[in-house]
């Protein structure tokens, strides 16, 4: 080691705050340049958290499922007669859905519709929130052995919930539909004009770019397009709700803030390659 | 120049045993930060958790920049910004900058600072917490070249004063017993 005298040592002390200040704006500028870096960085760094909080996550939910079901006990009743209306009106829903299949399915035979192919599908859990102060992403835990490609798309119980843009070699990232740079071509059910879904990082995503003449209707169901090769046709998204200053917002259908299990399809799209990267250094 | 000893007295012996003990206590700061900052980003289910980790890094880069300068150097605070650009999915640079410049205001300020009580000490931090939310806020729009609202980061400035105490207290207490090196 170099032998320095202690005026020197303590001017190269105080110099390293300043040094170390000029070196973050060269990161900065490095993460402009190279985005691929960051990416490929933040992604070995999930891949070595990931059987961490793979690990954590069971009794972390465990604890929240049983403070959860003391508060329940208490609105049990109210919540047992709704659930006997709510069952009544989806029993008649069914019989409708039901026929409704069966006619859809005489007319398709009758026209030789040609079916879409049956999509494959693998389901992973949430881990852990992916996202920061201007994105929203979550992280999955798919495997060593998995086949999750970019650009699939995620969804829940209720509906889609975002695309694969990042895959690591145990983890998946989902870009949210509520993210700064999601973009997604939609359809609008009952007009079946077309649309995009813009992301704007709060809870309900913005419709845009919808055709003169046509206005969104209030409650009016947002299903995706097969514009562009990205998505599939009629993946339900959510419904229009109109916000105080007037602007069309899509209420999700899918539960974007407790995530817990999501299926990741694969219909063999790809139209947009490679998908949005999720880091909002992207525009 | 003849060697000075600051501190006259007796003094145990060098072994590696005290060696350990010496390094482990003047690690503390950073590795509970860094510790702190991992779970912050575990599935604890809080809504809007995010907001967790810059405002860790901002609270107890700030306490130990105040308190312990020696074991929170800027190389560390670097690396620590680093993280959190990192784990929180922010531009690259963003807080790296944010809490090396914190860390500079808090060794431009200690001398004042540490004669005076916890709430002080809170006070001003809340006027760097609230500084610190603009900067994050002003970077990462020239980093992305775009109008973004505020909130977000304002919401970081709000946890970081919120939570402060809640670090600032058992961080108080290591900092008298097991992150003090004159204790080995």
């Amino acid at each position: 080691m170099i032998r320095l005298s202690i005026q020197a040592r303590q001017a190269l002390a105080r110099l390293t705050l300043p040094v170390l200040i000029v070196v973050s704006f060269g990161v900065m500028l490095l993460g402009k340049a190279d985005t691929l870096l960051a990416e490929r960085a933040r992604i070995a760094l999930a891949d070595g958290l990931v059987p961490i909080y793979a690990v954590l996550s069971s009794p972390l939910s465990q604890i929240q499922a049983s403070i959860t079901e003391t508060a329940t006990l208490w609105t049990m009743r109210e919540e047992n007669a709704r659930l006997r209306d709510e069952n009544e009106k989806l029993r008649r829903w069914q019989s409708i859905a039901l026929a409704l299949d069966a006619e859809n399915q005489r007319l398709k035979a009758s026209l030789q519709w040609i079916p879409d192919a049956d999509a494959s599908y693998v389901t992973a859990r949430v881990v852990a929130d992916a996202g920061g102060a201007y994105a929203k992403a979550v992280l999955l835990s798919v495997g060593p052995n998995h086949g999750v490609r970019k650009g699939e798309i995620a969804v829940d119980e209720r509906g889609l919930i975002g695309r694969i843009t990042e895959v690591g070699s145990r983890t998946a990232r989902v870009l949210l539909i509520t993210d700064l740079n999601s973009r997604i071509p939609v359809i609008m059910e009952t007009s079946r004009a077309h649309a995009i879904l813009v992301g704007t990082n709060g809870t309900r995503p913005r419709l845009q770019y919808w055709p003169e003449g046509i206005v969104p209707k209030e409650g009016e169901r947002i299903v995706t397009s097969a514009e562009a090769n990205a998505f599939p046709a009629n993946l339900p998204i959510g419904t229009v709700h109109y916000t105080a200053s007037g602007a069309a917002d899509v209420e999700p259908a899918a539960l974007l803030q407790k995530l817990e299990v999501v299926r990741i399809f694969d219909y063999g799209l790809n139209g947009v390659v490679p998908p949005e990267r999720p880091t909002p250094g992207r525009h | 120049m003849a060697h000075i000893d600051r501190r006259p007295g007796i003094r145990p012996r060098q072994s590696l045993g005290r060696w350990l003990d010496v390094t482990a206590r003047t690690c503390f700061p950073a590795a509970i930060t860094i510790l702190l900052m991992l779970l912050s980003q575990a599935p604890l289910g809080i809504p809007e958790q995010v907001a967790l980790l810059p405002a860790i890094a901002l609270g107890s880069v700030w306490f130990w920049s105040v308190f312990r300068p020696d074991a929170m150097p800027p190389l560390v605070v670097f690396g620590i910004g680093l993280l959190v650009d990192l784990l929180g999915y922010l531009p690259l640079g963003v807080m790296t900058f944010t809490l090396l410049a914190e860390h500079g205001l808090a060794l431009a300020m200690r001398r004042g600072l540490s004669r005076r009580g916890f709430a002080w000490i809170w006070v001003v931090f809340a006027g760097v917490a609230a500084a610190a939310s603009l900067v994050i806020w002003l970077l990462v729009m020239v980093l992305t070249l775009r109008l973004l609202l505020p909130w977000p980061a304002l919401f970081i400035g709000v946890v970081t004063v919120a939570i402060f105490p809640v670090l600032a207290v058992p961080f108080g207490g290591a900092h008298r017993s097991i992150a003090n090196p004159d204790h080995a």
